[in-house]
């Protein structure tokens, strides 16, 4: 129907489509439901296991299911912290790893748009945030996307051609209008999450203004595989500091092998921090949005180590240099 | 428009089957005020950031100005008209009279049905519970206090009914 269809956009929940709609961020000749779609909802598997998420399972059935309360627990945390209660009811994990990448300049009104000036990514030829930039800036705003890449999950999308299978990572592009690489064809029907080797803990810290409310300006998802007490790997990602999810598995590499403590946690937080590049686009200022970058690793790896998040070095940085 | 830019949305509404002619890009919210004379459901920001449309789906609080009513055949929708029981007021409804927990009224069909959902699923719920369920419904007149505490009334006296 999509390819028969141009124009035509794909609705699950619509929580963040129909908004985009009615302030014509998107025009559409036509909307494809995939709420009759068989096995959408389906959430299958275990703790340990492996999971398959239908891709239509709501944002409010995930924060609650007793699959997601081990070691995916970030997964049903990122989950759960999505916008208002209402939309997570709504709202889907196909829906949310797709969220339209948000803008200042992007996420207004028309007239809005118009008066100011429209930019790169809706009707305009520039970038209101930086005006030499060949590229838009809008940032990834999905809270799910940075957990699939630190839980190593893959979506499996089907379109025309068939179905293929794409692991989370490279499921997202670095440039806030041609964010995915999946086609327009291709709808996520699934989510894999792989099986856990051993024992697995994982957590997710989300940024915002209001927290009964906001889109991430921050989000870090960490997930850590254990061996005796020690780490055996270590995985992370960091949401909305840029137009795709960043992987941040590289730099919590020191920590393979070792018992964390304050001090390595501290020490590894503040360099996994380094690639955060926010800019001055959404909500917040961008100089603290990357100063609490390494602060909410911190806080991420101190609730997946099971110490008090709060309770670091970096946080203590922090409230000395606020109060 | 043309009747031929129109198409047939079966919905059951408040326990009554309905279907009725509309054009296919209106919203739950349009077609429940404009087509079903339901206006007890408010029409606020539009973009589901207020939740003064809210209303149930399934039980479950859904925002009706992002809803697709093509989508919805099949789904039990359920708006401030549905609540009360005949004649007999919801005993949230009684609550919210008694504490005077609505000001100028505009989000109270929404909070009540937010509600309603929540002592559906815990009966007795803690205050915490209360204000995490009711935090996407926004009030403007500052009443939330107020409707904490009819919330807890009402489940006092057997909640959902």
């Amino acid at each position: 129907m999509a390819s028969s269809n141009p124009g035509s956009m794909f609705i699950a929940g619509g929580t963040d489509l129909v908004p985009n709609l009615k302030r014509r961020q998107f025009d559409v000749a036509a909307l494809i439901s995939l709420n009759a779609l068989p096995r959408m909802r389906l959430i299958d598997g275990d703790g340990n296991g492996g999971l398959t998420i239908g891709a239509g399972a709501t944002l409010d059935e995930l924060a609650h299911h007793p699959a997601l309360d081990g070691p995916y627990r970030a997964l049903a945390q990122a989950c759960d912290l999505v916008s208002t209660p209402q939309v997570r009811c709504m709202g889907t994990l196909g829906g949310n790893l797709l969220v339209d990448p948000r803008c200042n300049y992007y996420n207004q009104t028309y007239s809005w748009r118009k008066a100011v000036g429209f930019c790169l990514k809706k009707d305009g030829d520039i970038c209101l945030v930086a005006r030499s930039s060949p590229r838009c800036w809008a940032v990834s705003s999905s809270d799910s996307a940075p957990v699939a890449l630190a839980l190593n999950a893959s979506v499996t999308l089907h379109g025309v051609g068939g179905a293929r299978r794409v692991r989370a990572h490279e499921l997202y592009k670095d440039d806030g209008i041609d964010y995915t690489t999946k086609r327009a064809d291709e709808v996520i029907t699934s989510v894999d999450v792989p099986a856990t080797e051993g024992r697995m803990t994982s957590a997710y810290w989300k940024l915002r203004r209001r927290p009964a409310f906001d889109f991430p300006i921050l989000g870090v998802a960490v997930a850590l595989n254990w061996d005796d007490g020690m780490v055996r790997a270590a995985r992370g990602a960091l949401g909305a500091v840029g137009s795709r999810p960043v992987d941040i598995t590289a730099l919590l590499e020191p920590l393979t092998g070792r018992r964390p403590d304050d001090a390595l946690i501290a020490e590894v937080a503040e360099a996994a921090g380094k690639p955060a590049r926010p800019l001055d686009n959404t909500d917040l200022s961008h100089y603290w949005r990357k100063r609490m970058t390494r602060v909410y690793i911190e806080r991420a790896l101190r609730e997946a180590c099971g110490l008090d998040p709060q309770a670091g070095r970096l946080s203590a940085q922090v409230k000395a240099a606020t109060s | 428009m043309s009747i031929a830019d129109k198409v047939v949305v079966r919905l059951r509404v408040n326990g009554e089957d309905t279907a009725i002619m509309v054009p296919p890009y209106k919203t739950l919210l349009e077609v429940l005020r404009e087509d079903l004379g339901l206006t007890g459901t408010k029409h606020g920001c539009e973009l589901g950031e207020c939740s003064t449309c809210g209303v149930l789906v399934d039980g479950k609080p859904f925002l009706s100005c992002l809803a697709m009513p093509l989508d919805l055949e099949g789904r039990e929708v359920t708006t401030i008209e549905g609540m009360a029981r005949g004649r007999e007021p919801h005993p949230l409804q009684v609550a919210f009279a008694e504490l005077g927990a609505a000001q100028c009224g505009y989000c109270t069909p929404a909070m009540l049905l937010t509600a309603k959902a929540l002592l559906a699923r815990e009966p007795r719920p803690s205050r915490e519970m209360i204000k995490e369920a009711l935090s996407g419904v926004l009030c403007r007149c500052t009443g939330y206090l107020k409707i904490f505490e009819a919330v807890e009334l009402a489940a006092s006296r057997g909640g959902d009914g």
